[in-house]
């Protein structure tokens, strides 16, 4: 009689944790291929200054951040004092990647809010935020000194994403490359 | 009243004009056969359940600039799937390639079909063994 209700059993029992996983999954946070991979290298005309040319040269050898980001983006409004707070307190260079965007607005954003980043490059055609696998600003990559990417961090950069999610992997890092 | 209708009937006219830039892309009818197969097989990464081809966000449109600038360098598919997939991942392509870790998707109908048939077979057996009975029939029942 028990060999009955086994069967349902065993499929309910392989399915609920399925299910659960897949639940507390975000779905629209796609895992990026480049993690572990050496981030792609490019230069670009810096948002400052057109005639300038910037890119993955500026932070070589140093762990940093790129920050991509762009005025039409709400939610980087949203993490801007957080960046220009990190910025600040001077633990990692940051790196800005102005992404499908306008010279004039962007330049007037980084006038009112302030400018977080070391140096801005101009990404107007979008072309090397393909090269990222860029979907949606403002997403955060995290740069090893050997030029690989740690860690793509999606939504809005604050102090808990900082101390819990990008921390523990800048020592982990650290610590494996000597 | 007329005017009205004009409006409505040019505004109406307007409507493929905001239509996305997948007309002609390329002179060679099998090329643009072929743009356009990549294009519907592409996933729209900001509105996850369209392919870049119905989708008029920036970033499909910068997806198609680069596919066509690719097809125009002479690429295979399978260069340009490999593009696609070294930068967004295999969620990317609606049909995603088969390997190690798209295997499970590939073999799961199969796997699906294959318990299903397991099920079938077994119930199906144990009804031909039941004694064919009308009391017992409805006792069970």
């Amino acid at each position: 009689m028990m060999s009955r209700f086994l069967l349902p059993i065993l499929v309910f029992a392989i399915m609920i944790p399925i299910f659960i996983i897949g639940l507390g999954r975000n779905k629209s946070e796609l895992p990026s291929p480049l993690i572990s991979a050496p981030a792609p290298t490019f230069a670009l005309p810096s948002l400052q200054d057109a005639n300038v040319t910037v890119g993955s040269d500026n932070y070589n050898g140093k762990v940093a951040l790129v920050n991509v980001w762009a005025t039409w983006c709400a939610a980087c409004r949203t993490e801007h004092a957080y960046l220009m707070e990190l910025a600040g307190r001077g633990d990692i260079p940051i790196f800005g990647l102005n992404w499908r965007d306008q010279r004039k607005p962007a330049l007037n954003w980084l006038k009112q809010l302030g400018d977080p980043y070391f140096v801005t490059a101009y990404d107007q055609d979008g072309r090397v935020g393909i090269d990222w696998g860029v979907y949606g600003a403002p997403e955060t990559f995290l740069i090893g000194a050997d030029g690989t990417v740690l860690f793509k961090y999606i939504s809005p950069m604050t102090e808990q994403v900082w101390q819990e999610e990008f921390l523990p992997r800048i020592r982990a890092a650290e610590v494996g490359g000597g | 009243m007329k005017r009205l209708f004009l409006v409505l009937f040019l505004t109406g006219l307007a409507g493929p004009g905001h239509a996305i830039d997948t007309g002609q892309a390329f002179d060679d009818a099998e090329m643009q056969a072929r743009y356009e197969r990549i294009i519907s097989e592409v996933r729209c990464l900001v509105c996850q359940n369209q392919n870049i081809r119905d989708s008029n966000v920036f970033l499909a449109s910068d997806l198609r600039r680069e596919i066509r600038r690719l097809l125009s360098e002479g690429k295979s598919d399978a260069d340009i799937s490999e593009f696609l997939v070294t930068r967004y991942g295999d969620f990317v392509l609606y049909r995603p390639r088969m390997q190690g870790k798209t295997l499970i998707l590939w073999a799961a109908p199969f796997l699906l079909i294959g318990f299903g048939l397991v099920v079938v077979v077994r119930v199906l057996r144990s009804r031909m063994a039941m004694p064919i009975d009308d009391d017992n029939e409805q006792a069970g029942a």
